[in-house]
């Protein structure tokens, strides 16, 4: 099967088995420790471990273009910030 | 009684999952990939790195256009939410008027977004159109092609005309699930209609305004085909939007890398807003 007209790249080929292994890992999760861990946390509203995932690959999309637009094209500190940001998430969210 | 959990209910959602994957997930991939690189055609790319996101960000075009949406979609919301409420309120509950409203109501729905688009360009012309026309023997000077006044009310109106049924049926929907009881215990306590609204309608159509809201604002951050038709984006850049620059960009200009960067920043300003909309509504309810 020819994928061509994807215009695959390396970096984003890893990019999106990096959401694919995320994702497995959920599921994982879950199988191991159903019902999804809800929680009240910093924000005051309820979040599954599903929701905090979504609200840190949001925010890290968010980072990486504030980084872009507001101090340079080296993202290597913004994919840095964002893992520290996704923990924070997963422990106080 | 403990709660039985069946993770192979999961496998019921695999159908669904193939045709996003087919319809969202691999077309969005493909814009990923796109975003990335540079092409001249003929299957042909170059890597760019992060150089087309930077681009834009930088642009005071996508600034602009980006600020035109918001205020476009605030202006909707604000208009668009309370007077389907109103008319909602108003509407008949029994006899022949619900089927004559519910018609009428849904017949704006139902016409196709160019057809809507040329009905108000042909609308709004002052030497063909009834409202062009009207508004010019009255002596006011309207004209949607040159002014750019004109051309915000001219869209704004045209999809209150448009979308405002939308928010009507859903809030009709949610008006008529409400229990008779309701309104006879309102009725004993010497409620007035403000607090009947206040304390009965209002919380029990919360759910449906919701999808309202969230429609609405998605819709309008996302509409293209109306304005495109009615102004092209004019006066000048006065009704260009982001779709609308989007479209310029990938199929005018073929910047397919530039575009595919653009699509990409507003996915995901349409991502935060709705989900921020979503959490601060669902929140507010699930604490009362």
């Amino acid at each position: 099967m020819d994928f061509s007209w994807m215009a695959w790249t390396l970096p984003t080929a890893l990019f999106f088995l990096t959401i694919l292994a995320l994702l497995v890992c959920m599921a994982v999760w879950e199988y191991v420790s159903p019902g999804g861990n809800p929680r009240i946390g910093i924000l005051r509203f309820e979040t599954t471990r599903g929701d905090r995932l979504f609200v840190s690959l949001l925010g890290a999309a968010f980072i990486h273009l504030a980084w872009l637009g507001l101090i340079g094209p080296n993202v290597w500190w913004a994919l840095a910030l964002s893992i520290v940001y996704a923990v924070g998430v997963f422990k106080l969210v | 009684m403990e709660k039985t959990w069946n993770n192979k209910a999961w496998f019921m959602v695999l159908p669904v999952l193939v045709l996003v994957a087919f319809s969202a997930v691999i077309p969005l991939m493909t814009v990923v990939n796109y975003s990335v690189q540079d092409t001249f055609g003929n299957n042909e790319f170059f890597w760019a790195g992060t150089d087309w996101f930077t681009d834009v960000l930088e642009s005071d075009r996508f600034w602009d256009a980006l600020i035109r949406n918001l205020i476009f979609s605030g202006i909707i919301l604000t208009i668009e939410i309370p007077l389907g409420i109103l008319i909602a309120l108003n509407m008949p509950k029994k006899g022949l008027g619900v089927p004559v409203c519910l018609v009428l109501m849904a017949l704006p729905l139902l016409i196709p977004w160019n057809v809507v688009g040329t009905i108000w360009q042909v609308f709004g012309r002052v030497d063909i159109g009834l409202l062009g026309y009207a508004l010019a023997a009255l002596g006011i000077n309207y004209n949607y092609v040159n002014n750019v006044f004109d051309a915000w009310v001219t869209l704004i109106v045209m999809d209150i005309w448009h979308w405002t049924s939308l928010v009507v049926l859903l809030c009709y929907a949610g008006l008529v699930s409400i229990p008779d009881a309701y309104y006879q215990a309102a009725k004993i306590d010497g409620a007035s209609r403000w607090s009947v609204f206040r304390y009965i309608q209002l919380p029990k159509m919360k759910r449906v305004l919701l999808i309202a809201f969230l429609l609405r604002f998605m819709d309008s951050f996302m509409i293209y085909t109306e304005p495109f038709v009615v102004t092209g984006g004019g006066p000048g850049n006065a009704t260009t939007f982001l779709s609308i620059d989007l479209v310029k960009m990938a199929v005018g200009q073929f910047d397919l890398g530039p575009a595919a960067a653009l699509s990409i920043i507003y996915f995901l300003i349409i991502l935060l807003l709705s989900w921020i909309f979503y959490t601060v509504m669902t929140t507010s309810d699930a604490q009362k």
